[in-house]
């Protein structure tokens, strides 16, 4: 009895402390995504090497948890089949924040775009998700 | 030491090369042996201790490209790729691999 009300305790925790912590960290992405609308990030190499003085390696990366609720979810759902929605907005969360860290990280170097992007996704012990996002930082030349 | 994912370092040219290197770091990622871990699962959200983890471990596995680049000669790795794999439960690779050049200034 104890062990099937801490469970209906932790779905409740998980499904509203989740849903809540996720929409605000939806928010924050959104909101630093206009910020950063003006710094180009492509996944193709193409470069002129005549405006270009340098590139540097950059990368960056997030590991985010799901919450209880999403976990039961996704197994229950798993057993039908289907999309697995819950799963969806993390990996999207994660994915979108490590590309906004890239991002950040660039702009602290003064660069002025980011090419050759590449994501690496990895589950961590179907608990979690791990992203890792790399690219080169390229310094414009000034005149 | 130059390092990029792209093929070639614009304005340069390459003039020497060296093969394939790379570097490699295998670190433990069991996410229940971390108490606050554990937690986090129950509400969700960053696992601040593991990206710091991750972190670190690509900077470990770069730092073992560039020093085996620098003793073949090399001032540039270009091409670098990122891969992981799970070697044993609970711990995971990081290996970073590129092709290991010298590269001149364009005149």
């Amino acid at each position: 009895m104890f062990e099937l009300i801490l469970g209906a305790v932790l779905l409740a925790v998980g499904y509203f402390v989740g849903s809540a912590r996720e929409q605000k960290h939806f928010e924050s992405i959104k909101l630093r995504e206009k910020e950063f609308l003006y710094m180009p990030v492509r996944p193709d190499k193409i470069l002129d090497a005549q405006t270009v003085e340098k590139v540097e390696l950059v990368t960056a990366s997030v590991v985010i948890a799901g919450d209880y609720f999403k976990t039961v979810a996704s197994s229950l759902k798993s057993m039908i089949g289907g999309a697995l929605n819950s799963q969806e907005t993390l990996i999207d969360r994660a994915r979108r924040e490590a590309i906004l860290r890239l991002k950040e990280k660039t702009k602290k170097l003064g660069a002025d775009e980011i090419i050759g992007l590449r994501i690496e996704t990895m589950a961590l012990d179907k608990m979690g998700v791990e992203v890792m996002v790399y690219g080169n930082a390229v310094y414009s030349k000034r005149s | 030491m130059t390092l990029t994912t792209l093929e070639y370092l614009p304005g340069h040219k390459v003039t020497e090369h060296y093969g394939i290197v790379s570097g490699s770091t295998v670190r433990a990622k069991h996410i229940g042996k971390d108490f606050f871990a554990g937690l986090k699962n129950i509400v969700g959200g960053e696992l601040h201790g593991y990206t710091e983890l991750m972190e670190e471990t690509r900077e470990q596995s770069l730092q073992r490209l560039k020093a085996q680049a620098t003793k073949v000669g090399a001032n540039a790795v270009l091409g670098i790729r990122f891969a992981t794999s799970d070697v044993a439960q609970g711990a995971a690779e990081v290996f970073a691999y590129g092709t290991a050049v010298r590269v001149s200034k364009d005149v």
